[in-house]
């Protein structure tokens, strides 16, 4: 029941999407089988792996710096009050700070370097990893703190037994936000400083106006996405919530 | 102060307890308070609710340490706690939440200690497949496996109905039999006191100090039902007397 009505909402938004590409024309919006067309010929020529390949390791490179720095910065800053106040308002302003700002300030300053286009990456996102993980430590419960205590609990033994579990919860909501934000912003990096990735590939079509290999390019790097949504993340958060009563 | 003191030993002597209260004053939740048991020695502290019963143990298992006074825990300091509430890890199994806080407990011990509670076959449950009566025996195998200097229990009992906390009380027995630790146990039921204990410290109203020391020289095993409830008799007598 549930695949037939995943199958017909993409049966419906392929009609739309056809009904859509008659109304206004193929050079606006061209037919679902040209782009699929255009998808088959980038595929071939390897340009479509290539560029997939290295707008991937950028994604990866950044989420991975930016969860990791913003899991130890939550959780410090949700444990520790002193440290809270002095970076909150650090916090804030990266917050409030637009990604394009950053991305144009990295590239002032580092240069239209592989480095300066990662490390934008990861700023934009770090601050929302910060905000939700620091939710999580803030929400850690008191009495199975005090149980590690009374029981001479290590460090490493608390952190990977009482501490990550509670936040696991925090750190799955935080990756599968920052996963799709981390991929449009390293589209708009590549865009602006790089030679190569599906951000510059979709710049040249835009500055060609070819419709065509912009959507084929957004739909590849989509449907690879949605595969690691699928494949990765959701088995990961089903293995780390196994211990969860379901109703029978 | 919590200095290690001779092995199995346990000296308590604090001066003073308060909570800054939410009003704006100070709150006097323990008054001059003194007591020591001995190695191997069960103690149980009865008091009505509200008295700092909890609030003392907090302070004689290291969790409050602002109070005026002195705690000289035996010698390694190895404790075993058994909360109000089981306090287990749900995302680890029974066995897993036992291992984590006794990593040095061998699989026979552990093995043995599952048998006597009835755990066995549920290590590999997690605490959410379990009734309430059944954490709290891993609770209790979790602070047995720790094979502790001094065993510490608040109401572990409380909440079950009768017949589960009667044995529940009996295994508890079993244990402190076969492994003589020195235990302090909190309940404000007479009976569990008298059933469990070699000395009942009767404890005031808030702000606490000790109404009387009642030690029971008959070993707990060789305690008849008649002599149980003779004991509480007295007991019940003192607490009316105040």
């Amino acid at each position: 029941m549930n695949l037939m009505l995943r199958a017909a909402s993409i049966a419906l938004l392929l009609a739309a999407w056809f009904a859509g590409s008659h109304i206004v024309g193929a050079r606006l919006l061209p037919e679902p089988q040209a782009v699929g067309l255009a998808i088959v010929q980038e595929a071939r020529s390897g340009a479509l792996a290539f560029n997939l390949g290295v707008t991937l390791a950028r994604v990866a490179a950044s989420f991975t710096i930016a969860m990791a720095l913003g899991t130890v910065i939550g959780l410090a800053m949700g444990r520790v009050v002193f440290l809270d106040r002095l970076a909150d308002p650090w916090l804030v302003v990266l917050l409030n700070l637009p990604a394009l700002v950053i991305i144009v300030l990295a590239y002032v300053w580092a240069g239209l370097t592989e480095s300066a286009a990662i490390a934008a990456v990861a700023l934009s996102k770090l601050p929302i990893t910060i905000v939700t993980v620091r939710e999580g430590a803030r929400a850690l419960d008191r009495m199975l703190d005090e149980m590690a205590t009374v029981f001479r609990m290590g460090m490493w033994i608390r952190l990977r037994h009482v501490v990550l579990p509670q936040l696991a919860p925090y750190l799955a909501a935080a990756a599968r936000s920052g996963l799709s934000l981390v991929w449009k912003i390293v589209l708009i990096v590549e865009l602006l400083g790089r030679p190569n990735g599906v951000g510059f590939e979709i710049g040249v079509a835009f500055q060609l106006f070819d419709v065509t290999r912009i959507l084929a390019y957004a739909l590849a790097f989509v449907v690879v996405m949605l595969a690691i949504e699928t494949f990765l993340v959701q088995p990961l958060e089903r293995n780390v919530s196994r211990w969860r009563v379901r109703p029978a | 102060m919590f200095p290690a003191g001779v092995s199995g030993r346990l000296d308590v002597h604090i001066k003073h307890k308060s909570y800054r209260a939410a009003s704006g004053g100070r709150l006097h939740v323990l008054g001059e308070f003194s007591f020591a048991l001995a190695n191997g020695e069960v103690a149980a502290l009865v008091g009505p609710s509200g008295c700092g019963k909890t609030t003392l143990l907090r302070i004689i298992v290291g969790l409050d340490h602002k109070f005026e006074g002195r705690v000289q825990l035996p010698a390694h300091s190895r404790l075993g706690v058994v909360f109000q509430e089981p306090r287990l890890l749900p995302w680890r199994t029974v066995e897993e939440n036992v291992r984590l806080a006794a990593p040095q407990a061998s699989d026979t011990a552990l093995s043995a200690l599952f048998a006597t509670l009835g755990l066995a076959e549920h290590r590999c449950h997690y605490p959410g497949e379990l009734s309430l009566g059944l954490a709290r025996r891993v609770a209790l195998a979790r602070a047995f496996a720790v094979e502790p200097e001094l065993l510490v229990l608040d109401e572990p009992f409380v909440s079950l109905d009768a017949a589960l906390a009667a044995r529940l009380r009996s295994e508890l027995v079993e244990l402190v039999s076969r492994r003589p630790v020195t235990t302090l146990l909190v309940t404000h039921n007479i009976e569990e006191a008298v059933g469990l204990a070699d000395r009942v410290f009767l404890l005031s109203a808030s702000p606490a100090r000790v109404l009387a020391d009642l030690p029971i020289d008959r070993p707990r095993i060789a305690r008849t039902a008649d002599e149980v409830a003779a004991i509480r008799a007295v007991i019940e007598r003192r607490v009316d007397q105040g």
